[in-house]
């Protein structure tokens, strides 16, 4: 059984920027122990030599033309913005004051 | 209830007589929606004046004698994870809520273009993860068939409303099966075609390597037209496949399957699955057997791999993906007690913005991909990748078609997976593959399980760029099936009681 512990959630919620509750801890490291089990048979072919596949219908260089055409405006680009100042999206700080 | 109850094809052809108005056809669509919707949850949002209008233009221009587009006047509801100028678009969850899109994505573009009224947005799990629409923030969507049980997920809201005559046509999007699931479980048809060969631009993206656009219809012809109508090269989607895969709706005018090879897949059978289930399946193979197809074994060891694969895949592209719900471009920001840095409004948003299979999977995804991790789950599951298109393309040399059913079982009943998530991951387990592939699916109805009265599902399967052979094969699997019946898989249907 792969061991998902609190500690790893918690840690994993934070790189996700995902804040947690106590409860949610616990419910996600006995759901996510189960989970990583059962899709870890996959490692059964870690070793072998395959190539792996990222995409399944092969594609490389996709480019279109240099051209000019239109796009959103400025509104409508902020138009779904929790806040706006000057045209800008508006954010808390980003660093902490201490 | 008799007109809506018509096929698309059917719709378009009283349309081009003159025997109906798009605007009678939208509104008596828009009543029957008005009726069935606060009860089945179909679609999250209405949008009645825009539907009216777009009808009245295209009634306009064809008394003018314009030419239109095969389509042209036939309503249409569109998943909400497609997003659409001025319609809310939530993709099922909180964290979107009240966002009202710039932009329209291309297949909406295409629709507005073929002069399809768009009826609304409709349910789905929330970011289309999961199998029954349990994970919408905005409830769950109802199976028409039983009150009780799921639609099917992540497209609940589509089937939902195809099946239950609230649309003739909709639109899904499937990453591991969410049009072909709901398909199976509503008695409806469902298409997931070859990976690019719809648009994906402004798709919402779940697993971007995966998701593709396509049909839920009541019949093979509809689900064929709208393929022709949704289809072809997008500039703005670098994945699109540049070439034309022919018109699917002269596929499925394909009168016969003598000589046509279909290949069981051998690990999609038998055990796991529901009784009632394999004896639909299997009375559909007698019937092509009959018409002069012939039916071989194929074998895809690589398959038992694929649930693994699928959710170590896309759990990490989701948490990818999803990591734009960041509080500052669109949607929900929720403030913290006291000074707030944009980090610690960012985690307070995504935790009160996203469910909690949302976040599940996000955590999954994250842990895939980190370092020490990331050879071991990630690298093996892009190899088994590798493996299940070794599989399918020696499947195909013995083969013009693959076959299994859609699903392990019938529609389960609301709430009876949704504590128990590696439960409710089997359901996808013969659609999966084909999203890891990406190769085309379709799901047809077969007929009812003997022991719940429930609509069995079969899926085919044919190999990228081919989706016309599922065309061909569907409509005359189709027509077989009815001249068996001597009526159509809807006729089957309950009536629906609401209120």
């Amino acid at each position: 059984m792969t061991e998902i512990t609190p500690e790893l959630v918690r840690h994993l919620a934070g790189l996700a920027r995902i804040e947690v509750t106590e409860a949610e801890v616990a419910q996600f490291a006995s759901q996510l122990a189960l989970i990583v089990d059962s899709v870890a048979t996959v490692k059964a072919v870690a070793s072998q030599d395959i190539v792996a596949t990222s995409h399944p219908i092969p594609m490389a260089n996709v480019f279109r033309e240099d051209v000019v055409t239109a796009s959103l405006t400025q509104e409508q680009a902020l138009s779904g913005a929790a806040d706006s100042d000057s045209g800008r999206f508006k954010v808390s700080a980003i660093l902490d004051e201490d | 209830m008799e007109l809506l109850s018509k096929s698309a094809s059917e719709l378009a052809s009283m349309l081009v007589k003159k025997e109906i108005s798009s605007v009678e056809l939208t509104k008596a669509q828009l009543d029957n929606i008005d009726k069935l919707n606060p009860k089945i949850n179909s679609y999250l949002t209405v949008t009645h004046e825009l539907a009216l209008s777009q009808a009245k233009q295209v009634d306009d221009q064809r008394a003018k004698g314009e030419s239109l587009p095969a389509l042209a006047g036939v309503p249409i509801a569109v998943k909400d994870n497609l997003a659409t100028i001025g319609i809310a678009t939530t993709a099922g969850s909180k964290i979107l809520q009240g966002w009202v899109p710039p932009y329209d994505a291309t297949v909406v573009k295409k629709i507005l273009a073929n002069k399809m009224p768009i009826l609304g947005k409709t349910n789905l799990d929330e970011f289309a993860m999961g199998s029954s629409t349990e994970n919408s923030a905005y409830g769950p969507s109802l199976n028409p068939w039983d009150l009780t049980r799921t639609p099917g997920g992540s497209g609940g809201g589509s089937s939902s409303a195809v099946a239950s005559m609230q649309a003739p046509l909709a639109i899904g999007s499937d990453t591991g099966g969410s049009i072909r699931f709901p398909a199976a479980v509503t008695g409806t048809v469902g298409v997931k075609p070859t990976y690019g060969a719809v648009s994906r631009y402004g798709l919402i993206a779940l697993g971007s390597s995966l998701d593709q656009v396509g049909p839920v219809t009541r019949n093979v012809m509809d689900a064929a037209m709208l393929q022709d109508a949704i289809a072809g090269h997008d500039p703005m989607d670098a994945t699109s496949l540049p070439e034309s895969l022919g018109s699917m709706t002269e596929a499925a005018k394909n009168d016969s399957v003598k000589g046509l090879r279909i290949g069981i897949i051998k690990e999609l059978t038998g055990e796991g699955f529901q009784k009632g289930v394999s004896e639909k399946f299997n009375e559909a193979l007698e019937v092509l057997v009959a018409a002069g197809a012939e039916i071989v074994e194929v074998s895809c060891p690589s398959f038992q791999y694929a649930i693994a694969a699928y959710y170590l895949i896309q759990p990490a592209e989701a948490s990818s993906n999803l990591a734009r719900f960041d509080s500052v471009r669109f949607g929900l920001r929720v403030m913290p007690e006291g000074a707030a840095t944009v980090e610690k409004v960012m985690s307070a948003t995504r935790e009160a913005g996203f469910g909690p299979e949302v976040k599940r999977r996000i955590i999954l995804g994250t842990y895939a991909l980190s370092s020490g991790y990331y050879d071991a789950y990630y690298g093996s599951a892009q190899k088994v990748r590798t493996l299940i298109q070794a599989d399918l393309a020696k499947a195909f040399e013995k083969a013009d078609v693959l076959v299994s059913p859609t699903a392990p079982t019938t529609a389960f009943k609301l709430g009876e997976k949704q504590e128990d998530p590696l439960a409710m991951y089997l359901n996808d387990i013969a659609t999966i593959p084909a999203n890891l592939a990406g190769i085309p699916g379709m799901s047809l109805p077969v007929g009812l399980a003997k022991e719940d009265n429930l609509p069995v599902g079969a899926q085919f399967l044919a190999p990228a760029r081919e989706d016309a052979r599922l065309y061909k094969v569907g409509a005359v699997l189709e027509k077989l099936l009815e001249a068996k019946w001597s009526k159509k898989m809807m006729d089957f249907a309950p009536e629906l009681k609401v209120n």
